[in-house]
């Protein structure tokens, strides 16, 4: 491969404006690509991040939580008089079944991340006269902050659940007129309840999630919902985002619960950011089939210029197989240094569009960062590019009839 | 000793050459070609404008493939060879010079005469720079390692080329109208370094022209007419030369 490596970087760094104008145009293309791709991941997590609020990416609860339908066997003319044999849910909580053991084979599986059991019910926060239902959720601070970042949503004060401690979203306390200090009634169903500190004060991009959830430590929410010891769910963070629906399939399979991934559970927002997606994907495309083309074109006039020029090597003894790479080279390398080129261009895209963009609250939209991995496939990408755009006019410089070629 | 003689560098019997076969347009172009070249031998291919001469070259170079008959390039028949076993033959046994120098104009001098070793190695080997230093400084080129070929003159650039086709140490060079683009001197310059490296090297030449002056000056004639040898056989010296 070196001689064909010599003639091929030769044929191309003494193209000339040739060159330079098929390796910006490439680099130019690749760059939206690149950019794009960035952009609109970044977009998306920034989306899902802010729908989801605490929500993790896979829950496990009991299998008895949902109320099934019992069919009646073979008889399908029935299902409408079943759906309304089924019984609405009894308020009682019920505790995931040795969740310890749960979580021991949760923490097999690699791809999870962390892990947080926590137990949450529905109750009743009062202040003076003012009181709101919400939800009380008993966590773990640590396990609970990995999940959900809570910790970075924290608007005052700190993530501290210890016995006698509660946070509360930021809505809910204006509502109650309480801050960092103050104390609130909780109480539940199953327990006339006590009185909590207000140690910090969270914010999850929504209102109505900053009104819906009260954190108390793990064992105080046990006591409030009377489940001894028990949780109501565990939270799994994985390490993919998008691929929490195939971890959740795989532990579904490894513990005797109910397994559902954020995925499953936003089916509506899927659909959109799948949308999303497949334009992406469809500007993408076009855009590398825009490149292709132009790699193509400039290579089929490079080769009809250097005719004689590859006359003479077939005539000296460079077999076709050897005109073949060093034309697909050319393509390489025009996909090589164009991907590099337009990665580089890509980011400053990116950079100069991080600080043009910003979302309602005046942060940034995304961040720009250095994405290696794309970088990566952009180049292994655009390489394979090259390579096939130059297919043609390569094809056709190996078949080259040395006798004719040298005639010209 | 024993006294196994080489085999001719090229041996043609019955060779004929038709374009455009199966076709309305077909012509035959050479009707039947018988020859022979020795190692070493310094020939001449002349005749008119149209008689095949630059066809025959081309069969000769594995350029093109014989309509019919037979051809052995050192005692081996080649004609229905591979194409990869012809390029390699090329590579290995045979050396080009052509009217328009064609030299690439993206390697310097020295490189372009480098290049039919970079074909073989697949690298640029130390000894492959030393031996076409040594082949352009023989052709006079000494300070033109460097230059592109558009920097040259048309009388240096066939230099180079005649330098490359040299490169190899091959056993045939043919060479079509290598002066006739050339001005009398240059083209007197070029010849006598054909000469030279045919005496230094041993290697076989065949050489097209349409100057009898040249043709004088070469071992042996060989003339064409109309697709057929008419007159092979060896140049009769009025004055012997130097
Ligand atoms: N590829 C081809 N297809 C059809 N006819 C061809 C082809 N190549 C050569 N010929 C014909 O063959 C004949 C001989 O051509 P050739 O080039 O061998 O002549 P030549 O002796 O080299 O002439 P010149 O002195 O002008 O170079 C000509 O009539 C030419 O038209
Ligand atoms: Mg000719």
């Amino acid at each position: 491969m070196r001689f064909e490596s010599i003639v091929a970087w030769r044929f191309l760094r003494e193209g000339g404006l040739q060159t330079v104008l098929i390796v910006v145009g490439a680099a130019l293309g690749i760059s939206f690509i690149v950019f794009i791709t960035g952009f609109m991941g970044e977009l998306q997590r920034d989306i899902v991040q802010r729908t989801l609020g605490v929500q993790p990416h896979v829950t496990i609860k009991p299998l008895e939580e949902i109320a099934r339908p019992l069919r009646r066997e073979g008889d399908p003319a029935d299902a409408a008089q079943v759906l309304s044999e089924v019984q609405p849910r009894g308020q009682r909580l019920r505790s995931v079944d040795q969740w310890q053991a749960a979580v021991a084979r949760l923490r097999e599986n690699a791809e999870v991340r962390a892990i947080s059991p926590l137990a949450a019910g529905p109750g009743l926060v009062t202040r003076g006269d003012s009181n709101k239902s919400l939800t009380i959720v008993g966590i773990v601070a640590e396990p609970y902050a990995a999940v959900t970042r809570l910790d970075q949503k924290l608007v005052a004060g700190r993530l501290k659940v210890d016995p006698g401690d509660v946070l509360l979203g930021r809505d809910l306390a204006e509502d109650l007129g309480v801050g960092i200090g103050d104390t609130v009634r909780l109480s539940t169903p199953s327990s006339t309840g006590d009185t909590y500190r207000v140690r910090g004060i969270f914010d999850l991009g929504a209102k109505n999630l900053n009104q819906l959830y009260a954190y108390v430590g793990l064992p105080t929410a046990q006591a409030l919902h009377a489940l001894p010891g028990g949780v109501t769910s565990i939270e799994v963070t994985v390490t993919d985002l998008w691929e929490a629906e195939r971890v959740a399939a795989d532990l579904s399979r490894s513990v005797p619960h109910l397994v559902e991934s954020w995925i499953h559970t936003n089916r509506q927002l899927m659909v959109a950011l799948s949308n999303q997606t497949l334009m992406t994907r469809m500007i993408r495309f076009t855009f590398g089939l825009v490149v292709a083309i132009g790699v193509a074109s400039v290579l089929m006039v490079a080769v009809v210029q250097k005719t004689r020029e590859i006359g003479i090597l077939r005539a000296m003894g460079t077999s076709r197989g050897r005109v073949l790479r060093v034309f697909l080279l050319q393509g390489a390398l025009i996909g090589l240094i164009g991907s590099v080129l337009g990665c580089a261009v890509g980011y400053t895209l990116a950079r100069i569009m991080s600080g043009l963009l910003t979302s309602a609250d005046g942060s940034r939209l995304f961040n720009a960062h250095v994405d290696l991995p794309l970088y990566l496939y952009t180049m292994l990408g655009a390489i394979a590019l090259g390579v096939v755009a130059a297919w043609l006019p390569a094809r056709r410089a190996a078949r080259l009839d040395p006798a004719q070629a040298i005639r010209m | 000793m024993s006294a196994i003689a080489a085999p001719p560098v090229v041996s043609l019997s019955g060779v004929r050459k038709r374009f455009n076969e199966g076709m309305p347009n077909e012509t035959e172009v050479l009707h039947g070609i018988d020859l022979v070249v020795a190692p070493g031998e310094f020939t001449s291919l002349i005749g008119p404008s149209g008689s095949g001469k630059s066809t025959l070259l081309n069969l000769l170079g594995l350029l093109d493939r014989p309509s019919a008959g037979e051809y052995r390039l050192k005692g081996v028949p080649i004609g229905d060879s591979s194409d990869d076993d012809r390029t390699r033959a090329r590579l290995d046994t045979l050396g080009f010079v052509f009217q328009f120098h064609h030299l690439l104009p993206e390697f310097s001098a020295l490189e372009n005469v480098m290049l039919p070793g970079l074909m073989r190695e697949g690298v640029f080997t130390r000894a492959n720079r030393a031996n076409a230093a040594d082949l352009l400084s023989a052709v006079g080129l000494s300070d033109a390692f460097d230059k592109r070929p558009g920097e040259l003159s048309g009388g240096m650039q066939q230099r180079v080329a005649i330098a490359r086709a040299l490169a190899l140490a091959p056993d045939l060079v043919l060479a079509d109208e290598p002066t006739g683009n050339l001005d009398t001197h240059s083209a007197d310059e070029a010849f006598a370094l054909l000469r030279r490296f045919n005496a230094e090297r041993g290697c076989a030449f065949i050489i097209v022209t349409h100057d009898p002056r040249l043709a004088a000056r070469c071992d042996r004639v060989i003339e064409l007419r109309d697709g057929l040898i008419e007159h092979d056989g060896p140049v009769t010296r009025s004055a012997p030369s130097s």
